[in-house]
């Protein structure tokens, strides 16, 4: 079911001009409430009167994380304290948290988006929703929580963690929906196959994960595992949290709540407008935040955007899944290496589990790239020879993937960490050196 | 005879294999025969224990990575060139070794060796009576 098909149906010509209209009032409000964009729109040239379509847009400045960071923690509220009803702050992957604010609309408006997100995925008012995102700080546990009671359906706020309560309560309720992060999903299917659980005894029927990238590979292995359709859910707390965008049951991409966030997507060096189709850096601007409206924010996320019809009879903009952020991007003797490519190469490989760390070291000037990996229980073999041969063969797919020499090492099951929230696949120790 | 022989995956780094001693400690399983191949991340330990069996199963238990493998257990005298023997009258028949651990005492020499085809293995060393059956007396290792 579509939860809100005014919107989410919308004419795409009629979508432009509401996009339009909100934006010149958003343009307007951070201009006379927000120091930081009146003086990067004095210094542009630009008056709010400038901006009158959605296209427009492409004049406005830039916002970054470090902008975030620079105005912590209050610096880009747009209204006052005494409007503010809720707080969050980013999990903080990678540097100081920033925070986030909500008025009261802002959270009404984020539950109907994780209403849609939820719609989207097959789910409805029958449903029973395990909320297994973290509750607190992080935007995950709440957002799915307000989202999933907005549409009715009955919800199990467990919180992340706990894994055997997880299944306990998923055996019990007959909980039907999951949501949380790929890698806990992942994580949930090795113990019930280890626990000898059939998935099908199980109620669950509908997966809703995301805050993390992950490959259509692990997507494949979660959906065997817990017997399962696994959608993927993105979302930002600078944004809103989860629910931006979500995937739905014609998995051609996640459509973008694009009357609320306006996406676009740029050349992450020259932040020139890239077509429909080409890959960048997606960048959003709020068109209805209140608390802290975002002009152009830099998510660092790298996709591409569709806008053809779908099949699901929506027609807002789809985003494809985030290929990986430009964050997590290892540059490594010159050549880019993103851990996602790493996962894929050993979900195909059916010795590996899809578990695994990598490690960047520098040695005098040479970088090196270490790979660590766990082995299906299965495979392991009583000879150091066919452990070695099994070595090389998973180094040669990885190498003829990255395009560098890699160093893979063959850890013990079950010894690489496992995490309740976001996974932690990279350890660059150059970073370490350099502090 | 051919014998069950735990194999656990261990990462080289102190204690683990402390770890290791310990359950079989707590179950009171004894070891009778031990072998570890390294390399510089993990170690293969093989060994042979009294109660396979309840060995693996509680190992597992403690998560750690076993899996059983065949291999031989023979008692032969120890004398210079009956290991040749045995080597030349497989090879011969096409037997391959991959690893072989043991040790010599009191005049007999106790060898465990994984081969390509055991129960073959072991009917070449039943026909030329170079096979003792004294010595392994722990029948729970009997396949």
């Amino acid at each position: 079911m579509i939860w809100n098909e005014p919107k989410e149906c919308m004419h795409r010509e009629e979508m432009a001009h509401l996009q339009g209209k909100r934006l010149r009032a958003t343009v307007e409000k951070v201009y006379q409430n927000v120091p930081f964009y009146r003086k990067k729109m004095q210094e542009l040239g630009l008056e709010p009167g400038d901006i009158r379509t959605i296209q427009d847009i492409q004049f406005l400045p830039f916002t970054t994380k470090q902008d975030l960071r620079d105005n912590y923690p209050y610096g880009l509220m747009a209204v006052p304290s005494s409007e503010l009803v809720r707080l969050h702050a980013s999990s903080g992957t990678t540097g100081k948290p920033t925070v986030v604010g909500y008025t009261r609309k802002d959270i009404e408006m984020f539950a109907e988006n994780v209403a849609r997100s939820i719609c989207c995925t097959g789910g409805g008012k029958d449903d029973v929703v395990q909320v297994a995102y973290g509750y607190g700080l992080f935007t995950g546990g709440l957002g799915l929580h307000y989202g999933a009671e907005k549409i009715g359906a009955a919800v199990v706020p467990i919180s992340g963690g706990n894994t055997a309560k997880q299944l306990t309560l998923l055996q019990d309720f007959g909980s039907t929906i999951l949501a949380c992060t790929p890698s806990y999903a992942m994580h949930l299917a090795e113990v019930l196959e280890e626990k000898k659980i059939d998935p099908r005894s199980l109620c669950l029927r509908i997966g809703i994960f995301g805050a993390e990238p992950w490959s259509t590979e692990m997507k494949d292995k979660i959906e065997r595992g817990l017997g399962i359709k696994a959608y993927d859910i993105y979302g930002l707390s600078e944004i809103m949290g989860p629910g931006v965008s979500c995937g739905c049951e014609e998995e051609k991409g996640l459509h973008v709540a694009e009357d609320h966030f306006y996406p676009e997507i740029v050349d992450p060096d020259t932040l020139k407008p890239m077509k429909y189709g080409e890959t960048g850096e997606l960048v959003f601007t709020h068109l209805t935040k209140e608390a802290m409206p975002l002009l152009r924010y830099r998510t660092r996320d790298l996709t591409s955007l569709e806008n053809s019809a779908c099949d699901c009879g929506r027609t807002n903009v789809r985003m494809n899944r985030v290929k990986g952020r430009s964050d997590d991007m290892l540059i490594i003797r010159g050549v880019n290496v993103f851990p996602s490519q790493v996962e894929s190469v050993l979900l195909n490989i059916p010795e590996t589990k899809p578990h695994y760390l990598l490690v960047v070291e520098r040695r005098g000037t040479m970088d090196t790239l270490e790979i660590k990996v766990e082995i299906d229980e299965n495979y392991l073999s009583d000879e150091i020879n066919q452990m070695n041969v099994l070595r090389n063969r998973i180094c040669h797919e990885v190498e003829s993937v990255l395009g560098i020499s890699v160093k893979l090492t063959i850890v013990e099951p079950k010894t690489l960490e496992r995490t309740e929230g976001k996974a932690k696949r990279v350890l660059d120790l150059r970073k370490e050196e350099e502090k | 005879m051919i014998a069950k022989q735990l194999t656990v995956f261990l990462q080289n780094e102190p204690g683990r294999l402390e770890e290791l001693t310990r359950v079989l400690e707590q179950e009171k399983i004894n070891i009778s025969a031990l072998s570890i191949a390294e390399t510089e991340e993990y170690g293969i330990v093989r060994m042979i224990v009294s109660h396979p069996e309840q060995a693996e199963e509680k190992l597992k238990e403690e998560h750690f990575s076993v899996k059983t493998t065949q291999v031989i257990g023979v008692e032969v005298p120890d004398e210079p060139g009956t290991l040749h023997h045995i080597l030349k009258l497989w090879a011969e028949k096409g037997i391959n070794v991959e690893y072989m651990y043991g040790y010599s005492n009191c005049g007999a020499a106790r060898l465990i060796m994984k081969v390509s085809d055991p129960e073959k293995a072991t009917e070449i060393l039943a026909s030329e009576n170079l096979w003792s059956t004294v010595g392994w007396n722990a029948k729970d290792c009997i396949m």
